[in-house]
């Protein structure tokens, strides 16, 4: 089949001309495009793969520029009492493995055989083969996460995430109900109010709220990470509630007509039925709530309070010569987003339909 | 009033024989006679109270006393002082940091928000496709936007590191480009630097045109191929009209992100807003005002003027909608 463009200019489309048939275009642009999604994916990893190889090297497999992604280290030999680099050299026709003594000038340097140090022969360093072996310190882990105390920074991110999830869920579930199920004078206007805060710069509320906590002694205290959560947030609320409507309505006036408070039908028939958007919900708030730095950072001043994220850029403030250790660090705090996201990629494509972006 | 004191009150009402007038104020205190209606409305009202007390004790009320605030000296030790528009005048008139702040925030605005926009779009039409191993390719592209924050500044501060990092080899040995900028280090080249750190999480805005491709019906498509549209054609007349309320969406959260954007400067440059200040954006020096200097007052001018910037930009959005944005009516759900 081939086809015909009658219509259009002669030289409209070469590509079309190239490759003949439409199923074979096909194929190529399915392959065009997956060599550039790969390609892309790749830049996208890149730094990804940096950060573990650099978290699994030593200082000394620091210094090597540029930085290889596969953490190599060069085989070292012992000859006479010493550490040598152990090379692959050719000598009449021959590779042999030999350690590098000594440099001489012009890039030469002597070389021998450890089993047998008395020959030396001297050589184009340049023209030689390094040994390497790769060589990871998983101790990295261990002494990152011991200089500083980050049990504790672990410890506090845990309570602030997951009591302020519970808080967030519970509320944001109520005042979504509220919003999707009812009518009373006054709760448009108020929904409208909701959603335009969402917009509100945090900036605007925070010194007066920060004062407010400094009045209230709950500066350097977990609580003012926590409290507002029970509150109400309104993003939570605007996704539950696009959720909840579309849960239908004779439900509801079913366990109505039987009896059921709106406090029971709430409990019994609407969150059951939400479980994906609760999740969904949930999801989001963890990761927002372990990657927020902004917060920790203004209301947490001692040490023992602090946060992963307020912890791992201290961390790095301090130590930042200390490469390997840092990554390390950062390493471990993705982890747990990583694998979040992991078990609940599907949620993700889900929670940004119920959120009603289309239209 | 409990149920008992307002049942005691009518009991006590009727022994004295007046019967009361049922007036709304009245029965607005006496649960019992409501009607289904009203007592509907309390009830909605009962559910949403959290949120009606968290929005006046933590947004209403601290945005009146922002804007007092805003007209006072106050360093939190002593109470606030009077200054009339002082703070204000300062702003516009005599600091030259709050126009540097705020050029150097649209100059990173206008870098990232273009580019992560048409980024996004491309790279969702890419993964929109039938093609082999698309869960994978979307799972890496969507994977940094899940690790956003400090551990990517941190990362990203390395890959920039002209001594240890991974970009200038890679620019000098492969592009063969001969003086790569210092980037970070580079007064010149820290805000772009700063934008390719933002597009490398550009999968939260890609995740969202994702959906709304997927939520574009393919009969449209049909219909246009029948009528004879070759691929560029629907996807100028088809693709792009239905998603530019998608786009309109990014947009909108992109600039107002853009203007409050922070902790990945804040670790790049250890809250200095570094090398000689050009990566001090807005934000930034908003925050170095309130908590390095504890300026509260100027701090909290600083945040109504950023307000009103951000509501401006965000109603000249809105108000250019009807230029190029295209609903479609009746495919709402």
């Amino acid at each position: 089949m081939t086809t015909t463009t009658a219509k259009q200019p002669k030289n409209y489309n070469i590509f079309k001309r190239i490759t003949g048939s439409v199923r074979a275009r096909t194929y190529v642009l399915k392959g065009f495009t997956t060599i550039v999604l790969a390609l892309g994916a790749f830049i996208i990893a890149v730094p990804l793969l940096f950060m573990i190889s650099t978290a699994l090297k030593d200082r000394n497999q620091l210094r090597a520029s540029p930085p290889p992604l596969i953490p190599w280290e060069t085989t070292m030999v012992e000859v006479d009492g010493k550490e040598e680099p152990l090379y692959e050299v050719v000598v009449d026709g021959q590779t042999q493995e030999m350690a590098l003594i000594k440099n001489r000038p012009e890039g030469k340097g002597l070389f021998v055989d450890p089993a047998n140090p008395e020959v030396t022969y001297e050589l184009v360093i340049a023209d030689q083969k390094e040994k390497r072996h790769i060589e990871i310190h998983l101790e990295n882990f261990k002494e990152a996460l011991t200089s500083v105390p980050f049990d504790r920074y672990l410890i506090n991110t845990l309570i602030i995430t997951f009591v302020g999830m519970f808080g967030m869920l519970l509320s944001s579930s109520l005042v979504a109900y509220g919003f999707a199920r009812f009518r009373a004078p006054g709760l448009n206007v108020l929904f409208i109010v909701l959603l335009s805060t969402i917009m509100l710069p945090s900036q605007v509320t925070l010194i007066p709220v920060y004062i407010l906590y400094q009045k209230l002694g709950w500066v350097d205290t977990l609580l003012p990470l926590i409290v507002p959560l029970f509150f109400a947030n309104a993003y939570d609320v605007f996704l539950l509630r696009q959720f909840f409507m579309t849960i239908p309505l004779e439900m509801d006036e079913a366990a109505r007509i039987d009896g059921a408070s709106y406090l029971q039908v709430f409990w019994h028939i609407i969150l059951p039925q939400s479980r994906p958007a609760l999740v969904a919900v949930g999801i989001f708030h963890f990761l927002f709530a372990w990657n927020d730095f902004y917060e920790p950072l203004i209301f947490l001043h001692s040490r023992e309070n602090w946060t992963v994220a307020v912890g791992l850029q201290t961390f790095n403030a301090i130590y930042s010569v200390n490469t390997h250790l840092i990554m390390a660090a950062s390493l471990v705090m993705i982890i747990p987003p990583i694998i979040i996201f992991f078990f609940s990629q599907k949620i993700f494509t889900q929670g940004v339909v119920i959120s009603g972006v289309k239209g | 009033m409990t149920y008992k004191q307002s049942e005691q009150a009518m009991a006590a009402s009727e022994i004295a024989g007046n019967k009361p007038a049922p007036g709304k104020l009245y029965i607005l205190f006496h649960p019992r006679q409501w009607n289904l209606r009203q007592r509907e409305a309390a009830a909605a009202y009962a559910f949403i109270s959290p949120w009606i007390v968290g929005f006046l004790i933590f947004t209403l009320g601290p945005m009146l006393a922002s804007f007092y605030f805003s007209f006072t000296e106050y360093n939190i030790l002593d109470p606030p002082v009077w200054t009339g528009i002082d703070n204000y005048r300062t702003v516009f008139f005599e600091d030259p940091l709050f126009w540097h702040s705020l050029s150097r925030t649209i100059y990173f605005a206008a870098l990232a928000l273009p580019l992560g926009l048409a980024f996004g779009l491309l790279i969702a039409l890419l993964l929109n496709q039938d093609i082999p191993g698309v869960n994978l390719w979307r799972t890496i592209y969507f994977l940094p936007s899940v690790i956003a924050g400090v551990a990517v500044a941190i990362l990203w501060i390395r890959i920039f590191n002209p001594r240890i990092g991974i970009l200038n080899p890679f620019l000098k040995g492969v592009l063969g480009i001969e003086n790569p900028p210092g980037w970070l280090n580079d007064p010149d080249w820290a805000i772009p630097a700063l934008v390719m750190m933002s597009l490398w999480g550009i999968g939260g805005t890609m995740i969202i045109y994702l959906a709304g491709l997927q939520g574009i019906p393919t009969h449209l498509y049909e219909a246009a191929k029948i009528d004879g549209a070759n691929s560029r054609q629907r996807f100028r007349h088809v693709t792009l009209p239905l998603m530019t309320p998608v786009i309109f969406y990014n947009l909108v959260i992109g600039l107002i992100a853009s203007f409050q954007y922070f902790t990945e400067v804040y670790v790049a440059t250890n809250g200095e807003g570094g090398p000689v200040r050009s990566t001090l954006v807005y934000n930034l020096y908003l925050y170095q005002n309130a908590f390095r200097f504890f300026d509260m007052g100027y701090a909290s001018a600083l945040a109504w003027v950023l307000f009103i910037i951000v509501l401006l930009a965000t109603l000249l959005v809105f108000r250019s909608t009807p230029m190029w944005v295209h609903y479609e009516g009746t495919t709402r759900r």
